[in-house]
């Protein structure tokens, strides 16, 4: 009877142990499938190499069926999207697994406003593409932007943000104003304070329950995506105190900000999108994005009322590069497919369906924008003015701060001044005293 | 599962050998047990260690799971927090002291964060467990259908912070929310709910009152459960009415519990992330552009994640844990006297 106990305690215990350990061993296998891709991602399944692709937001590869007809001729090769909806979640978490070398998709996505900082403290994670392509298909400025100080090429352009201002026909011949695209891009341009005199002119007789313009950051980030001096120099060192294209758009924002001619919105939340429902301010800066945002949120009543100009200054807002990273299992394969998504007839065909701007200039003469955009924004040449736009940009040097302060200036001067009636050398002070504490000065 | 159900009733069985004894005593019912006296064999050595060693086997899931995703992350952010990190290039660590504290110490938004965090804290906590008393009250006495109240009560603390918060989002927006509808109606001017100071600390406020009032009312109802009816029948012989009843017989007697909701309400106030950071929309990490609520939390994510100063947000961290430290030392206090004063 004793013996029996003993046997049966000790087997109890040995089985607890192997249980537990079992179980320790599976979490731990559970959880690097889950986070890094050795169990489904990159593994080889059924001899074909499966590829990841990690995206923020929509990317419209998928959308395009780019990934399908990938698959299609080469039929070795699995493609898997694994997305992120916010830039904010998506970055950080790149970032954690660039540095542990495990756990990063085949191709990785970056946003233009990290570019900066994946060039300057990330350029060893990802291989060199710039041996791999044909660097003269992008714009040039676009390869700048991703290119380290030792010439390494880490990402190849996807999109692009040229600007141009959409506005409401209808709301502007009611104010009394020219309503001829080419006519108003000449009034306005190469100054973005003739723009906001416009609105000053808009205001005298506008429309019952409109605006100019949807909020003050909205043309300041406009303004500044124009000017070749941002927040740092070319060597990385923030400027942003005496940068002149911060000082102009902080000017233009301000005078925007102290009038009445701003809705005061904030952009990409509720209010903002039922603006545009309502119909509640006239124009808005439009980086080509814009449009299908524009076309969404406006529905069925704004259109045939939209127009599209080109604004006062070629300026850039947004797009993004994709890499692989040196932890991809398959390199070799996860370039050519980077290559291919990026190639000027894939730009195009992604353009057709989600309106995102090729930064490969070739691509421009075979863009055709779908029928239904180019009736809502009352026939506007959509592909004339961002590719105009975007052959003008200037070459912008970013930093590895960007981002905070760009929200530092948008989010605490600019919505002082605008939403809580401070002045704006209060909002500067803010906004200032903000940076300082982001760079540690 | 069979082979821990076998151990259970194992452990049970030899409960029953030897009631009251504490686990250490365990060994003395092996001495018992033991026939060969005297001859020190491989086999009782292998069994006494056996005996000694299975508890700790047993109980070591949790340590091992505790280091591995508390502790270890808990140490790996104090050393953090001597250090210059940016989340873009960990591997690039300097040393620097206690520097991040000091900068903390002599940061405005550090102290601005601590008050935002100390305001929404009263605000959200003092209204939320008086109601919550009122309620348990009012759901103490027989009530047509009282499971469904109570099912009712508890279904705001079961939607989710995000789903909450943005409905409340809509309902302060200042544009056309309905909370300024109301007010509109009652002839008072709208109020810019996400950028006045106070006003945004209110409504943050009312999403946590919202959401764990509720809770707190059940907790409050199954103590005053606990109350024995008969200081009630003595109580209504004496002639107390009921409001009297509530002030002289359930309050008193609920008094551990209303601690122990207090303490917890502190340390989910200390702690408060989500009902702020979805408060704010798009760029929430703000907490406003004045920082009016933005939270200790919120800093910290700010500090860490948006502008990838990891070093200053582990010494963020630390700080609230410091802070937690500090109130749960008060509360202890606190507890000793309400004890020693019948």
């Amino acid at each position: 009877m004793r013996a029996r106990t003993r046997t049966a305690r000790k087997t109890v215990v040995l089985a607890a142990v192997a249980a537990l350990g079992a179980g320790l061993l599976a979490g731990c296998a559970e959880d690097s499938g889950g986070s890094s891709n050795e169990g489904d991602g990159n593994g080889d399944t059924g001899g074909k190499t499966t590829l990841t692709v990690g995206t923020f937001g929509v990317f419209g590869y998928k959308q395009a069926g780019l990934y399908d007809e990938y698959m299609k001729q080469n039929p070795d090769i699995v493609i898997k999207e694994n997305v992120t909806t916010k830039t904010s979640v998506y970055w950080p978490k790149t970032l954690t697994r660039l540095q542990a070398g495990s756990g990063t998709d085949d191709i990785q996505a970056i946003e233009i406003g990290n570019i900066a900082e994946a060039v300057q403290s990330q350029g060893n994670k990802f291989v060199d593409l710039g041996k791999e392509v044909d660097k003269s298909q992008w714009l040039d400025w676009k390869n700048q932007q991703a290119t380290t100080k030792d010439g390494k090429l880490i990402g190849l352009g996807t999109d692009i943000g040229p600007m141009a201002i959409c506005y409401r026909k209808d709301l502007f011949e009611k104010a009394g104003l020219e309503t001829d695209r080419t006519k108003l891009a000449e009034q306005w341009k190469g100054d973005w304070s003739k723009y906001v005199d416009l609105g000053k002119e808009y205001m005298k007789k506008a429309p019952s329950g409109t605006k100019f313009v949807d909020s003050a950051s909205s043309v300041y980030n406009a303004a500044l995506g124009g000017a070749s001096e941002r927040y740092y120099d070319k060597d990385g060192n923030p400027i942003w105190e005496k940068s002149t294209g911060v000082k102009d758009a902080w000017d233009a924002a301000m005078s925007v900000a102290t009038s009445d001619m701003s809705a005061k919105l904030k952009q990409f939340e509720t209010p903002w999108d039922q603006g545009y429902a309502k119909g509640s301010f006239a124009t808005v800066a439009c980086p080509a994005w814009m449009i299908g945002y524009i076309q969404e949120k406006s529905g069925d009543s704004g259109k045939g009322k939209w127009d599209v100009a080109a604004a006062p200054t070629a300026a850039n807002w947004g797009g993004a590069f994709i890499g692989v990273p040196t932890a991809s299992k398959h390199q070799k394969e996860a370039i050519a497919l980077a290559k291919w998504l990026t190639a000027p007839e894939q730009q195009a065909k992604v353009f057709a369906k989600q309106a995102s701007f090729p930064s490969t200039p070739s691509a421009y003469p075979t863009l055709k924008p779908s029928p239904d955009t180019t009736a809502y924004f009352s026939d506007a040449p959509l592909t004339q003015i961002f590719s105009d736009s975007a052959k003008t940009i200037p070459v912008q040097h970013f930093g590895t701060k960007d981002q905070p302060i760009g929200t530092a200036i948008a989010d605490i001067g600019i919505v002082q001044v605008e939403q809580k009636g401070k002045s704006p050398e209060e909002g500067w002070e803010a906004a200032s005293k903000e940076i300082k504490d982001v760079l540690g000065q | 599962m069979t082979s821990s159900k076998e151990a259970l009733a194992h452990s049970a069985a030899s409960a029953e050998t030897a009631p009251g004894d504490e686990p250490g005593a365990v060994r003395g019912a092996q001495g018992r047990g033991t026939p060969s006296a005297g001859t020190d064999s491989w086999r009782s050595r292998l069994y006494r260690w056996d005996m000694k060693a299975s508890p700790y086997v047993f109980i070591s899931p949790f340590f091992l799971i505790f280091g591995a995703f508390s502790l270890v992350p808990l140490l790996y952010t104090g050393w953090y927090s001597l250090h210059n990190v940016q989340l873009s290039d960990l591997d690039n660590q300097t040393w620097v002291g206690l520097d991040n504290y000091q900068n903390l110490l002599s940061s405005d938004f550090f102290w601005n964060s601590l008050w935002v965090t100390f305001s929404i804290g009263v605000i959200a906590t003092v209204p939320q467990l008086l109601v919550a008393i009122g309620i348990a009250h009012l759901l103490n006495y027989r009530l047509r259908g009282s499971t469904v109240w109570r099912v009712i009560m508890l279904t705001p603390y079961a939607t989710s912070v995000a789903a909450a918060t943005l409905v409340f989002v809509l309902l302060f927006s200042w544009d056309g929310g309905m909370v300024n509808w109301l007010l509109d109606f009652v002839g008072i001017d709208p109020v810019n709910w996400r950028e006045s100071n106070w006003g945004s600390k209110f409504a943050v406020s009312t999403i946590v009152i919202w959401r764990w009032t509720g809770y707190n009312a059940l907790i409050y109802l199954a103590a005053m459960q606990a109350i024995p009816g008969d200081l009630y029948e003595s109580a209504s012989l004496d002639g107390a009415n009921r409001w009297q009843q509530f002030i002289h017989v359930t309050i008193p007697q609920l008094r551990p519990t209303i601690l122990f909701t207090a303490v917890v309400s502190t340390i989910g106030a200390t702690q408060l992330f989500g009902e702020p950071l979805l408060f704010g929309g798009a760029d929430g990490s703000k907490g406003g552009s004045e920082h009016q609520y933005q939270t200790l939390g919120l800093y910290m994510y700010d500090q860490g994640f948006m502008i990838g100063n990891l070093g200053k947000a582990s010494a963020i961290a630390w700080t609230m844990f410091l802070i937690l430290l500090i109130v749960a030392a008060i509360n202890l206090l606190l507890t000793r006297r309400l004890r020693k004063t019948p």
